[in-house]
């Protein structure tokens, strides 16, 4: 009897409310909506840039160098110096300096170069991959500088490998390395895949 | 502080030791001939109350009438220090007893010697150029290398 007693109780109009609005919820969803897919042949037609290849390859190129960890003398300390976050060298899109020649396309020989390790560093030159390009920074390796005639010292590494860039200085300062980068990336705008 | 010997004094015991070894010994340094060197350089070694058991340093020198090698000993034992020295007259073919066998640093240093200098260690185990490359034709640091 008192099972029945509450199973009589009279319908809260609140409840019936909230009843109705499910059950009308209900058949209106008898079937999925559509996906709002009407805008994606608008974005599409928006995406179409026209350009060329030349510029896009070129852009891509120049702010995503990767240098090559490199350094045989002093000036690898105004290197470091450029890395690091007072001049910080990623402004430029160079993220992370290389340990290994087979990722990097720039190669900044900062320091003295002796004939003893010209074939190493001609060897390292020859493992990175095409397209590749070489700063020379300091006096020298530009020339040799102050050891230029002397019997170890190569005079200048145009000797060994070709250069792009010349940074003078002794050793240059980290400005000056920012600047020869600046000017490697002109030097990669010009280029084409015509020549290449 | 290392406290440097009295060179004459050392030179009195390595002249009892080796009779006509020292040439000459003044206040820094004892001059001793070459042909006895590896004995002179033994017995300081050895001798309990010198001990010279490190190698510092070992260089040489062109005087162009002859070329100078010098050995900077330290005892660590003792905490003192000594100067010795050789000479050779010879240009075309300087030759100096090695002592690798008595102290290790001796190897490097004496390759460095032979490949800038020209002076040849007899007894080295391994006498080749150091820091110039195979088939580098003279040796720069003399003093009549162009």
């Amino acid at each position: 009897m008192e099972i029945e007693k509450y199973s009589m109780t009279p319908l809260n109009e609140i409840d019936a409310a909230e009843g109705l609005r499910i059950s009308s919820l209900m058949a209106a969803s008898q079937h999925p909506i559509p996906d709002p897919d009407s805008w994606l042949d608008e974005e599409i037609s928006r995406n179409v840039l026209v350009t060329t290849v030349d510029y896009v390859l070129d852009w891509a190129r120049s702010r995503s160098i990767f240098p090559l960890m490199f350094g045989l003398a002093c000036c690898a300390f105004e290197m470091i110096g450029t890395a690091a976050s007072r001049f910080d060298i990623s402004r430029f899109g160079m993220d992370i300096f290389r340990w290994s020649p087979r990722q990097a396309d720039l190669m900044i020989v900062a320091g003295t170069l002796t004939w003893k390790m010209a074939p190493a560093v001609k060897l390292v030159y020859e493992q990175m991959p095409e397209p590749k390009w070489v700063i020379a920074m300091g006096q020298c390796s530009i020339s040799g500088g102050p050891f230029k005639e002397s019997y170890s010292v190569v005079p200048g590494i145009n000797r060994i490998i070709p250069v792009d860039v010349y940074v003078p200085g002794c050793p240059p300062r980290p400005e000056s390395l920012l600047y020869g980068i600046t000017k490697i990336h002109q030097k990669i705008v010009k280029e084409s895949i015509k020549r290449a | 502080m290392t406290v440097a010997l009295k060179c004459e004094q050392v030179a009195k015991k390595i002249v009892k030791a080796s009779p006509g070894a020292v040439i000459a010994a003044d206040s820094t340094a004892i001059v001793v001939k070459s042909e006895s060197l590896y004995q002179v350089a033994e017995f300081l070694k050895n001798t309990p109350a010198l001990g010279f058991d490190y190698l510092a340093n070992l260089t040489a020198v062109d005087y162009l009438d002859y070329f100078e090698v010098v050995y900077n000993l330290v005892s660590l034992q003792h905490n003192h220090s000594l100067v010795l020295k050789t000479r050779c007259r010879d240009r075309d073919k300087p030759a100096v007893p090695s002592v690798v066998s008595l102290w290790r640093s001796a190897d490097f240093q004496e390759r460095e010697i032979y490949d800038l200098m020209g002076i040849v260690f007899d007894g080295h185990p391994n006498l080749k150029r150091l820091l110039l490359w195979e088939g580098f034709v003279g040796h720069p640091l003399r003093r009549d290398y162009l």
